[in-house]
């Protein structure tokens, strides 16, 4: 079977870190614009809930963190699954790359969750709810993965059994997901993701969406920036880093 | 004004989640940024490295 | 005689050589167990109310002592990789070592369970309750430990880190787990609880040899 040519293309570093180059600046500029037109509108032009008052509007960044630590999972769990089988040096390092910003967004999610708990709930944290303690897990999976990384000298090695570490937790995903529906829990039901559409009204679901978009094109940028690093620590000495540090790289 | 700070007595939630989360974000393309400069710096320290000439011993002549 | 018999077989004789390393577990168990009413000086019904999570705790706590003896003895005596060359499937094999490690450190630590139960005055009626959902977690159990041992093989010092790694995937074990004893000490239905401790048992035997395989593989290279 003849793959195209920017599959190909996708497995060539200096490809790759120049891609970035590219997209990085629009990724970025979309993002930073989008997070600042979705909190205003969630802050200032979005009506109160008329149950949970004032309160309702971290609605517009605790599930989008949420869902972004979620999704840098499985990104670096398939990096890693693809790293792992066709021994791509590339794949293993956007799975290094999302880890730490992963478990940057599931900490965002768990704090502005509990913070949201208080008024809603009266409680900042409650044991043995299932989607807060899955979500915990999620970051010490994250974290698990980072430590295990740091322990070994032999990068090649690293990639590899933290391979099956991250594609074993990913089972954790869809857990967290459906913990709502599977146990009671004192969080609501799926409120976009259902059958029959969300269950919000729009002048609530376009800037929550708007956030969604937001935090997704933020995570991409971080993602980047991190995998141009990773990629020349892995690269070393080659002639197209030489090359990139004469044109005087930012 | 100080309506909208005080979020009728959910102030302290709203903006501490809003703040937390802005300082993660910040802090994340800080790092990021940060991360792919000193990689950059390497990079440029090998190549400058490599430049630099090795000392050839310097082979008498017995006369 | 098939290879996973012959490598249970072994695993159980090497473990009853040194048969004195088999109690460290059940001491460690005993120990941990009787610092927790010392520090909270509980009375009798607040005892019954932490009793349960301290001994599901303290159990996965215990079972991870006798990590290194799972792999790294046979690593540093250059077994293991005998073990890969051979035509045994690796799979195959580390379900052997893992229900070794299951029958050694996991049983004796479960019949432990029921007796410091009683000093915990959890009723007499809970504890078939209790024993039956530490037999259904411990397959999983010796799963993750056997994952983090695999995992960390390949590292000089990998004592510290197995922790971190395996105790937070064994949260559903403790979860589900002390679900079904507080049921049983209420006198509720458990079927809930024991049938998902059971799913995840189910789940942990077909696929995580494949991981822990695949862990060693890499480990030893």
């Amino acid at each position: 079977m003849k793959l195209p040519r920017w599959f190909h293309q996708l497995g060539s570093p200096p490809y790759v870190y120049r891609l970035a180059d590219r997209l990085c600046p629009w990724l970025g500029g979309l993002g930073v614009t989008l997070l600042i037109i979705g909190a205003y509108w969630g802050l200032v032009i979005a009506p109160p809930d008329y149950q949970q008052g004032d309160s309702a509007r971290i609605i517009y960044i605790h599930p989008q963190t949420a869902y972004i630590g979620m999704m840098a999972y499985v990104v670096m769990a398939v990096a890693a699954a693809i790293g792992y089988v066709w021994r791509l040096k590339l794949a293993h390092a956007v799975a290094v790359s999302a880890a730490p910003i992963g478990a940057w967004f599931t900490f965002c999610a768990l704090f502005t969750g509990s913070v949201w708990g208080r008024p809603t709930w009266g409680t900042y944290w409650q044991w043995g709810d299932p989607r807060i303690m899955f979500e915990a897990l999620l970051l010490f999976l994250f974290l698990g993965y980072l430590a295990l990384r740091g322990a070994f000298d032999d990068r090649d090695k690293a990639d590899r059994v933290t391979a099956i570490l991250a594609v074993v937790g990913v089972v954790n995903i869809p857990i967290v997901h459906f913990s709502v529906e599977w146990w009671n829990s004192i969080h609501q039901g799926p409120t976009i993701f259902r059958a029959g559409g969300p269950a919000m009204t729009n002048d609530m679901l376009v800037p929550f969406l708007i956030m969604v978009a937001a935090f997704t094109l933020t995570f991409y940028w971080l993602l980047l920036r991190r995998l141009q690093a990773e990629i020349i620590e892995r690269e070393g000495d080659t002639r197209w880093i030489r090359e990139l540090v004469a044109e005087g790289a930012p | 004004m100080t309506e909208f700070f005080l979020m009728n007595g959910h102030g302290a939630y709203v903006w501490s989640a809003y703040g937390i989360t802005l300082v993660v974000l910040i802090l994340n393309a800080w790092l990021a940024r940060a991360k792919h400069r000193s990689a950059l710096q390497r990079a440029r320290e090998l190549a400058a490295q490599a430049e630099v000439p090795r000392k050839q011993p310097t082979v008498k002549r017995l006369q | 005689m098939s290879a996973f018999q012959a490598v249970l077989l072994r695993d159980l004789r090497v473990a009853f050589r040194r048969w004195s390393e088999l109690a460290h577990p059940l001491i460690f168990f005993v120990i941990v167990v009787t610092l927790f009413p010392l520090a909270l000086s509980p009375t009798s019904s607040q005892l019954r109310e932490v009793g349960v999570g301290v001994l599901w705790v303290a159990t996965l706590l215990s079972s991870l002592l006798a990590l290194d003896g799972l792999f790294r003895a046979d690593a540093d005596d250059g077994s293991l990789e005998q073990m890969l060359l051979s035509p045994a499937p690796m799979t195959i094999t580390v379900l052997a070592k893992v229900t070794a490690h299951a029958l050694v450190t996991l049983l004796p630590l479960i019949c432990l369970v029921p007796v410091s139960a009683y000093t915990f005055n959890i009723p007499l009626a809970a504890l078939p309750t209790l024993a039956v959902a530490l037999l259904l977690a411990a397959p999983t159990l010796s799963v993750l430990v056997a994952l983090g041992a695999a995992l960390t093989v390949g590292l000089r010092r990998g004592g510290s880190i197995v922790g971190l790694l395996v105790l937070p995937l064994t949260a559903p074990l403790l979860i589900f787990g002390t679900r079904a004893t507080d049921l049983s000490v209420n006198g509720e239905p458990t079927t809930a609880p024991l049938l998902f401790l059971g799913a995840l048992a189910a789940l942990a035997v077909s696929l995580g040899p494949l991981a822990i395989a695949a862990a060693v593989k890499v480990g030893i290279e």
